[in-house]
């Protein structure tokens, strides 16, 4: 019975959504009794299917077909309000609950390909990760009355827990999943203390309880333990199969309070997330902290000072719906006129011409982690590429840029990143939103000096400076200390890894700070790890080694001194500048070592011997031959052969325009990240 | 620009011989950035001939090469197609004279020697050819195939290639060849009592399991049997091919990079050192008595093909053409013949070939050759510029003939020795040189002269 219903629910939802929208839902309102649905789904379209529709379904239904055309925001005052996120670590089935809940209130219609609706990006996709936090605002019924509810989608990477908080400062609460089978992971954690910090109302969703191997008891005695939450407060559901889904929406109108606005005060709004549109200029979501907001208003930015005119404003579900009006504890989009985005600062407050407020908190600006230069293959490409990073960097704010140039590579950037995550998606929005072709440096993180050098001082302005190029790098003799950035990172793993992982952490220079059990069989490490150790490959080689049960978070954990010095590599004597990088000394030769290993294994033999070495200073450290080919010319070529032949040889010279040349050494240009990012032997 | 590209659409529109599936590839039609448009290559007259058989008595492990093999053959509608389409490419190419002819495949010494004689007969109708001229058949060293030996000569075959690969019984297994070693040496004492002089011998290195010295011992042997010619292949690795699967799986190893070198330069030295002179990439030999026909490959002469899946080179000059195209014939044997029955030929794609495309072949071809690309051979395709202008510049290819690989001088451009084993490598970078240097010059016109004018084909003329 149940299989069978879900069945039909799947063939006829998405018709009755088409045609009865709208009969139904007004029946609906007057009357209380479901069956009056039903009879009439049965007569008009399902004749000969189904006598009765489960109960559930009339419900899912009616609820979803509330406010179509022309919705009044002012039948939603603040009580009927919540404002919610979904928190969880990432592939715990975050974006897969927002598809249900999207479902469910009708947002979307419901069929096979809703995945990851909220994730629009080409990369978001392929990846299966959320990159930019999406809104929909759902419309609900419960008890009779129809609540609106904003979900506020968030990153589930470790490096965009940025904007997870930033999603957060929009919310009243959160929906923090777990997975029934992993349980608690790092990112878990870090964004279980982000919700806390807030003092957001926490509610507990044990995902994915349809898995063979899931064990919702251990991970609720779990949340008991490490968040002090109460196993009955959990609510165990399974996003895929859509079971409980229901109740997870009760119970966010029932325990996450509504907003605080009042509509009467001072329209007062936050920015808390902006995207560039080339026809209208910056889209701005914002949340409503009072008052009301109408088209042709004029409002301010507490940021700029500067003017503007409302030109339109509506609600996410999840496409923009336009509105005439916004209340105070709504949630939604705002389009005024403003030309760069940085008119619409994430985190500034917003306030009627003439009538000003007290500027709400906002948040600290995105911190860059992770820096790298980035240049044309070609200079004659520098303009069309700079285009494309100044439009990919109007939607993602938290990318700092910087122009550099090189003498090897000539004109480009030098880019902050979040984490190297956010750098290799950078990069292939690049390439694939703008089909544009870079080279990337070798990434870096943000090193200080602190100069002794009364001429260099007097350059820089400060005693202190921040390196983000390692070309940069001052020499030792006129500095007294270099800094490292630092962090703290959080692992949670079973036991039985505890081992590899103490090495791994050791090997990477890291400081245990504590270790605790989360239950009887996984362990919660802190550990204090100098940022450039995990920059590259930690997370990679964690999950490796832990067969992928390991899970890692990091937070900013300032400066320390160490012993660091700057490592040059060549080719054939000629320096390749992609790859100078800062290293401890202590790790100086080993690092060298590998990395010449892998450029010989990355490098294709050429015509001649490579020589690979690794200096510091003038002083080579580690060196690697490539041998030249001795011979390479297809046994034959006759008439048959000559058009399949010029196609591989055309193919060939192509390619070869496409190489990073030094000296006379063809390197294809996805070479050096590859060298960077191989696993540990 | 736009001239030549209306000129080429009414090539399209005139050639009542295309039959109606024959597409022309308009993406590489004279491409916009090269105006200029060889009118007629040299020696139009003349072609040589290539006849391909397309059917096997069974698949080799490694072969990726368009083959079938079929129930039953009808030889004599075979016969009948392969000579209807001879004559019909003959018309339309209207060349004077065929300077050779070669039956390839497949296994073409399967076919009935009445149909080489055939197509031969056809050849003789529509064309010259001369009695000196060099009429190879490529041969299966099977008993069935020696036996017949004798109708082929008898038929008008004068040059026998033969398909020895091995003589070591075990990899003619592991290589799916239907023949043993002992058939071989049979085979090949055979044909050298029919052509002598004229017979040669394919043989294979690299193969799975093989050693430097093995192949050494193993082609000494053979040079004690074998006639004035040898063809050295390398065995490639095909995508798709039982060969390819079983290395995949680790069945079988082949030998490496390092090793098949090693191989290829002691194959030279030992055939050198009994007299036979390498005069290509693969192919040496003694007293003269090199291989005419793949000689007019490499030095970029028009070539007709005809059977399922042959290519050619020429220009259809009955079509009203005046520019050399790349012609491919239907792959599949059956499509192929209701074609020819059809339309009188079955040429499934045409693509003219702009002069840019045509001096990358001259390039890649020649330089195959231990002779190389001699100046009056070059300036019968670039008359303008001698390949001083296109390779005498600073830059990468003098770089290469700076390290001894490559040689620029009076006699033309060839690789040395240690050249012509690295070939492959080299080209590329030639080719980018020869690009360049045709867009440049393509761009000098331009400012000199408004385009309307049409100078650039008066210049290639």
């Amino acid at each position: 019975m149940q299989l069978s219903s879900i069945n039909i629910r799947r063939q006829i939802m998405p018709l009755m959504r088409r045609f009865l929208d709208l009969k139904i839902c007004r029946i609906r309102r007057r009357t209380d009794a479901y069956s009056t649905v039903c009879t009439l789904v049965r007569h008009r379209w399902m004749r000969s299917v189904v006598i009765r529709l489960p109960k559930q379904l009339c419900q899912e239904y009616s609820s979803s077909s509330t406010p179509k055309a022309g919705i009044d925001m002012s039948d939603f005052p603040v009580d009927k309000i919540r404002n919610f996120s979904i928190i969880a670590h990432i592939d715990h089935g975050k974006s897969t609950l927002a598809d249900r809940l999207l479902e469910i209130t009708g947002a979307i219609v419901k069929t096979e390909k809703n995945k990851q609706v909220l994730d629009k990006l080409q990369v978001e996709r392929e990846r299966g990760i959320t990159v930019k936090a999406q809104t929909a605002s759902l419309f609900y019924t419960h008890q009779d009355e129809t609540y609106l509810l904003n979900l506020i989608d968030t990153p589930g990477h470790v490096d965009f827990s940025y904007e997870v908080s930033r999603s957060i400062s929009a919310c009243q609460g959160v929906l923090l999943v777990v997975d029934a089978n992993q349980g608690i992971q790092a990112q878990t954690v870090a964004n279980f203390y982000l919700a806390f910090e807030a003092q957001l109302a926490i509610i507990p969703v044990i995902n994915k309880i349809d898995l063979k191997n899931a064990d919702p008891e251990r991970v609720e005695k779990q949340i008991e333990k490490v968040f002090d939450i109460p196993t009955e407060e959990c609510i165990r559901i399974s996003a895929k199969q859509g079971t409980n889904v229901d109740q997870v929406l009760k119970e966010v109108v029932k325990r996450i309070p509504p907003p605080t606005a009042r509509k009467e005060d001072p329209f007062k709004a936050l920015v808390f997330d902006s995207t560039f549109d080339p026809y209208r200029g910056v889209v701005a979501n914002i949340a409503l902290f009072g008052g009301r907001v109408s088209k042709g208003d004029k409002i301010t930015s507490a940021h700029l000072g500067k003017t503007y005119e409302v030109n339109e404003l509506g609600i996410l579900r999840p496409d923009e719906h336009p509105t005439n009006t916004l209340y105070g504890g709504q949630v939604g989009y705002i389009v005024a006129g403003m030309k760069d985005v940085t008119e619409a600062q994430i985190g500034d407050t917003f306030y009627h011409h003439k009538q000003p407020v007290e500027a709400l908190p906002g948040f600290k600006p995105a911190k860059a982690m992770v820096f790298a230069g980035m240049y044309p293959v070609d200079q004659s490409e520098y303009t069309a590429l700079r285009s494309a990073v100044e439009k990919l960097t109007l939607n993602d704010s938290s990318v700092a840029v910087q122009r550099d140039s090189s003498l090897a590579l000539g004109a480009g950037w030098r880019l902050g990143f979040l984490g190297l995550l956010h750098m290799e998606v950078f990069n292939q929005r690049l390439e694939q939103e703008y089909n544009a072709s870079v080279i990337v440096t070798a990434p870096t993180v943000p090193y200080k000096a602190v100069l002794t050098s009364a001429k260099l001082i007097k350059e820089h302005g400060q005693e202190e400076i921040t390196i983000v190029n390692p070309a940069q790098f001052p020499d030792k003799s006129m500095v007294s200390e270099y800094l490292e950035p630092m962090v703290l990172g959080t692992i949670i793993a079973p036991d039985d890894f505890t081992g590899k992982i103490m090495t791994l952490c050791l090997n990477r220079r890291a400081i245990q700070k504590n270790m605790v059990y989360i239950d009887e069989h996984r362990v919660m490490m802190k550990y204090l790890f100098p940022l450039n150790e995990i920059v590259v490959d930690f997370y990679d080689s964690l999950k490796s080694m832990s067969s992928g049960y390991a899970s890692f978070d990091y937070e900013d954990a300032g400066y320390q001194p160490a012993n660091l010095i700057k490592m040059d590599f060549f080719l054939n004597g000629k320096p390749v500048e992609e790859l100078t990088t800062i290293v401890h000394k202590d790790k100086a030769y080993s690092v060298g070592k590998a990395m010449c290993e892998r450029l010989k294994d990355s490098i294709p033999r050429q015509m001649f011997e490579i020589a690979v070495q690794a200096a510091i200073g003038s002083k080579v450290i580690a060196r690697e031959t490539i041998k030249a080919y001795r011979k390479n010319v297809l046994a034959k070529c006759y008439g048959g052969d000559i058009t399949r032949k010029m196609k591989l040889l055309k193919k060939q010279a192509e390619g070869k325009k496409k190489m990073r040349r030094i000296g006379n050494i063809e390197v294809p240009k996805d070479a050096f990240i590859n060298v960077l990012k191989r696993k540990e032997k | 620009m736009k001239g030549s590209r209306q000129f080429c659409w009414s090539v399209v529109k005139r050639t009542l011989y295309v039959s109606p599936k024959t597409q022309v590839d308009t993406s590489t039609v004279p491409s916009s950035r090269d105006t200029s448009v060889l009118v007629s290559p040299p020696q139009s007259d003349e072609a040589a001939l290539y006849v391909h058989w397309p059917y096997c008595l069974r698949r080799c492990s490694y072969c990726n090469f368009n083959k079938y093999i079929p129930r039953s053959v009808s030889h004599s509608a075979m016969r009948e197609c392969l000579q209807k389409e001879t004559e019909t490419l003959l018309n339309l190419s209207q060349v004077f004279r065929i300077t050779s002819v070669f039956f390839g495949g497949g296994t073409p010494s399967l076919a009935q020697p009445a149909t080489i004689a055939a197509v031969l007969e056809t050849i003789s109708q529509h064309a010259q050819l001369s009695k000196g001229a060099e009429v190879t058949l490529e041969v299966n060293p099977t008993p069935a195939g020696m036996s017949k030996l004798k109708d082929f000569v008898q038929a008008g075959i004068n040059r026998l290639s033969i398909g020895v690969q091995s003589l070591n019984d075990e990899d003619l297994t592991v290589l799916g060849r239907d023949h043993s070693s002992q058939h071989a040496l049979h085979t090949i004492s055979e044909a050298r009592r029919l052509c002598p002089g004229r017979v040669s011998v394919d043989v294979m290195f690299g193969r799975p399991g093989q050693s430097v010295a093995s192949w050494e011992k193993e082609l000494e042997e053979l040079l004690c049997v074998c006639d004035d010619h040898v063809s050295l292949y390398q065995l490639t690795l095909e995508r798709g091919t039982q060969l390819f699967k079983q290395v995949e799986r680790g069945e079988l190893t082949v030998p490496g990079e390092d090793i098949t070198a090693a191989m290829y330069r002691s194959a030279r030295e030992v055939l050198e050192k009994r007299g036979y002179r390498q005069y290509e990439v693969s192919n040496f030999a003694r007293g003269g008595a090199v291989s005419e026909h793949n000689l007019g490959y490499w030095r970029a002469q028009q070539y007709i093909g005809v059977g399922p899946g042959a290519h050619g080179r020429f220009v259809p000059l009955s079509a009203g053409a005046d520019q050399r195209e790349a012609r491919t014939q239907t792959l599949e044997p059956d499509v192929w013949m209701s074609e020819v029955q059809k339309s009188g030929h079955a040429t499934r794609r045409r693509l003219p070939l702009n002069r840019l495309e045509l001096l990358e072949e001259v390039l890649v071809m020649g330089l195959r050759m231990v002779d190389g690309i001699t100046h009056q051979h070059w300036e019968m395709f670039s008359p303008s510029d001698d390949l001083h202008a296109f390779f005498g510049q600073p830059g990468d290819v003098q770089e290469l003939q700076q390290r001894g690989l490559l040689i620029l001088d009076d006699r033309g451009l060839r690789c040395s020795w240690e050249g012509l084993a690295l070939l492959d490598s080299m080209l590329p970078t030639l080719l980018v040189q020869l690009e360049t240097h045709v867009l440049r010059k393509g761009q000098q016109r331009n400012q000199i002269c408004p385009p309307s004018q049409h100078r650039e084909g008066r210049q290639a003329r």
